[in-house]
């Protein structure tokens, strides 16, 4: 069965002529994907500004006199929410997914360019949408970042008036174009891998992602759903989570509707929404580990299953987020058990990273150091996961600040170090320059370092009962007078650590003008990527024919083999004459 | 390109008939559906994500429905229509079903006309399910006038719950939407067809591709009337 496949189309791209055609209105999924990260990157600066803030009220109370009550508020759901969907999400998948799928794959582009040239502008759409609510009359929301009603869209929340509105709208059209994003990307994936690229002999960077936008496809609708009646409700005065309430001393109009139903809404999505972040920066770590290790991923098949396993399970754990919520206590069994057995997959991924830097060839370039970063907080944020993941455990700290140590290890930033592992792995590809070493290393450890001394003293907080969500501690006798010292020592690390991403910056911005060219292989990478006719890929990737792939994407130091190193398209000696076989592909292993 | 060429009879040649074509289709390169074009399989997942918009809401409906502290109304009575007198419960409903069924019947046989190259046959069927689309949101237009002029609101209504009348509103609503795209969408595609568009590009698969939106629309449909008129 022999036939040639639509990605073999030798009909010639659309060229476009123009600077606009080009770099503006692009159809190119390399300069799609730098328009999603540096439009994620910025609004990312914005929540991190936003995250000095509230440190420096926490730390210092009462010292800028412009951080209100209100205004804290709506710092902290500013800060989650863009942080969570508009910068990580675009980023791993707007981002990283755009440019590294078709690259990695084999393809010339994504299947349908246009639609995913949408995608981009209308993200863009949500952001500007979203930054609006800062300049609208009461602010933008202070809900926090869940958006729990009642309390979302009543008066005395911060926001209440126009943020929420704004808020709600933005999420919608940020789904949007996810949803036209995340369709490329998973046909591309499906439909459009070059030849001898199987499924099995994908890099884990490629699975990682194709599984998470999967896990977006199914898991926005509900954050849709739950955007749309809260909209409803704030709009038009319906009572979908609505209850009889008396706010101000008014009864208001509202009756007989349930806030946990948009606390199981949101949860459905959210809880996906930590693995969508998660998958792809699994997938990018274990490449940057086998790469740098000059090693085979340990345990290939397994890595892959682990991740499409961790994918399905998200769906059923939701309501562990939902413990203290009132909910029916019977769920907290069930639930309580799904997160756990969620440990298991995880647990194979993480023994398999371990198991591929032993006795490996370690580099410890700036990327590997990032990944093996990434080791450390992930295991510090998982297991503390296993305690919140019980539910008698998860009660008296759900309150706390050791959830907030919790979840920014784990999913802020565990991620974080891998997305910058990543830049400093791609940046002399995407470029075609060389990133400056020092910066590098030195970026590293006052990042790594950094935040530790954030995120450690928030779980002792945390243990200590100090309470989540409050503008000041004020004279609370249970906490001691010591926890407003580690306030103060968590605020100066975190000052530290955010202007020293200065230091990334500077170098980026410098190496591309002034930096060393860079190698197309620099690292003496296997998976397509690197094997580009040119450095940086041109528009169609490949030149006139598609690369044929003849191996998986973990063939280091292969015995007998001239370097540490065999790229997916070099053929077997073997087989060196005869390009054309192509049967039922076997993944040597 | 040789799929430009494929007819339904390629398909049942090809086709795996068993568990090892499955396994075979999912470990083999460049395409795991194939010989489907890439519009094909984006709007199968496409369909798929949107399943998950129409689960949420109907469970929301559900939950609303379950919770609710006043007494839900009862279908039936709020949708009965008095026909010569007699008091015809669910009457206009049954007919809006009805037409929609058909518009899926339609659609089939424009699909297969399309797969015969019959341009004109299938611009034809194409056309009539546009119409049955749109007799079916011109219904449910009168249905929401004759609601809203009884005094039903999505804050209230006179026959019990103020949830009846959010989600009625709402997921009647939101198909409605999908049903006027669905006909503003098949119109363009039978106008294209009609214009020759498809025998001149051979991509006749574009009416399949409409046509799995439309049937998906009707299924919807089938949910949602058991769901909330039914139940």
């Amino acid at each position: 069965m022999s036939y040639s496949t639509i990605a073999e189309d030798t009909r010639p791209l659309h060229h476009p002529k123009t600077w606009v055609g080009k770099y503006v209105w692009s159809q190119d999924h390399k300069v799609i994907a730098l328009q999603y990260t540096i439009t994620a990157v910025s609004v990312g600066l914005v929540a991190l500004v936003l995250s000095g803030l509230m440190r420096l009220q926490l730390g210092f109370p009462g010292m800028i006199q412009f951080i209100t009550p209100e205004a804290y508020y709506q710092f902290v759901t500013m800060h989650g929410m863009i942080m969570v969907i508009y910068l990580l999400t675009a980023l791993l998948l707007g981002g990283f997914g755009n440019y590294m799928i078709p690259l990695m794959i084999g393809a010339r582009d994504m299947v349908f360019p246009y639609v995913n040239m949408l995608s981009f502008w209308v993200y863009l759409l949500s952001v500007i949408v979203l930054m609006a609510s800062f300049f609208v009359p009461g602010g933008p929301t202070g809900a926090g970042w869940t958006l729990y009603p009642p309390q979302a869209i009543t008066a005395g929340t911060p926001g209440a008036t126009w943020g929420i509105i704004l808020m709600l709208a933005s999420l919608a059209i940020f789904i949007v174009a996810f949803t036209m994003g995340g369709l490329n990307y998973v046909t591309t994936v499906l439909q459009a891998r070059t030849r001898g690229m199987t499924l099995m002999r994908m890099p884990c960077t490629v699975w990682g992602i194709f599984v998470a936008t999967i896990l977006g496809l199914l898991a926005f609708p509900a954050l849709l759903v739950a955007a749309v009646m809260m909209m409803l409700d704030r709009l038009i005065g319906t009572s979908f989570f609505m209850p009889s309430i008396i706010s101000m001393g008014e009864p208001l109009a509202h009756s007989g509707g349930s806030p946990i139903l948009f606390q199981h809404l949101f949860w459905f999505f959210g809880h996906p929404e930590v693995y969508i972040v998660a998958l792809p920066a699994f997938g990018i770590v274990s490449d940057l580990i086998s790469t740098h290790a000059r090693k085979n991923i340990f345990g290939y098949r397994m890595m892959v299953w682990a991740i499409i396993i961790i994918g399905g399970l998200s769906f059923v754990v939701w309501a562990h987020h939902m413990y203290v919520s009132g909910m029916n206590p019977y769920f907290g069994f069930f639930f309580a058990t799904s997160t756990l057995i969620i440990a298991v997959p995880t647990a194979i991924k993480v023994y398999n990273w371990i198991l591929t830097l032993w006795r490996g060839d370690i580099h410890l370039r700036v990327p590997m150091l990032f990944a093996i970063g990434f080791i450390f907080t992930f295991i510090h944020g998982g297991l503390t996961g296993l305690f919140l993941g019980n539910v008698s455990v998860d009660v008296p700290l759900s309150d706390t600040y050791f959830v907030v140590g919790h979840f920014h290890m784990v999913m802020g930033v565990s991620p974080i170090l891998v997305v910058f592992g990543a830049i400093y792995h791609w940046y002399p590809k995407i470029t075609g320059r060389m990133w400056n070493k020092m910066l590098g290393q030195l970026h590293f450890w006052i990042t790594f370092i950094g935040v530790y001394l954030i995120y450690l003293p928030m779980h002792y907080l945390g243990l200590l009962g100090v309470p989540r969500r409050y503008y000041e501690m004020g004279d609370t006798d249970f906490v001691p007078a010591s926890a407003q010292w580690a306030n103060e020592a968590i605020t100066v690390a975190a000052l530290t650590v955010g202007v020293a991403q200065l230091i990334f910056f500077y170098n980026l911005i410098h190496s591309y003008f002034k930096g060393p060219k860079a190698d197309p292989n620099p690292w003496g990478a296997t998976s397509l990527e690197w094997q580009t006719p040119q450095t940086p890929p041109v528009h169609g990737n490949w030149g006139p024919t598609l690369p044929t792939v003849y191996r998986w994407a973990y063939d280091y130091s292969v015995p007998g083999a001239a370097q540490d190193f065999i790229p997916q398209n070099v053929p077997p000696e073997d087989m060196a004459q005869d390009h054309e076989t192509r049967g039922p592909a076997v993944v040597e292993e | 390109m040789s799929q430009t060429t494929l007819t339904q009879q390629d398909h049942l040649v090809t086709a795996p008939n068993s568990l090892e074509g499955l396994v075979s289709d999912w470990s083999t390169d460049q395409e795991v559906f194939k010989k489907v074009q890439w519009g094909k399989a984006m709007m199968w997942i496409f369909l798929l994500s949107d399943t998950f918009i129409f689960s949420c809401f109907l469970t929301s409906y559900m939950t609303v429905r379950a919770s609710t502290t006043v007494p839900w109304p009862n279908p039936s009575e709020v949708f009965a229509l008095t026909l010569f007198g007699q008091n015809v419960p669910l009457i206009l409903i049954a007919i809006m079903t009805f037409v929609l069924i058909s518009s899926s019947g339609t659609m089939a046989m424009a699909v297969n006309f399309g797969y015969r190259r019959n341009r004109k046959m299938t611009a034809a069927l194409m056309y009539a399910t546009a119409l049955l689309g749109l007799m079916f949101v011109s219904m449910q237009a009168f249905e929401w006038t004759k609601l809203i002029s009884e005094g039903a609101r999505p804050w209230a209504n006179p026959w019990g719950a103020p949830q009846f009348g959010a989600t009625f509103f709402m997921i009647t609503g939101f198909h409605g939407l999908h049903v006027t795209i669905g006909v503003i969408y098949l119109t363009i595609i039978a106008t294209r067809v009609l214009n020759g568009v498809y025998d001149r590009n051979g991509k006749y698969e574009v009416v399949e591709i409409a046509g799995l939106y439309w049937h998906f629309v009707d299924l919807v449909w089938v949910f949602i009337f058991a769901f909330f008129y039914l139940w």
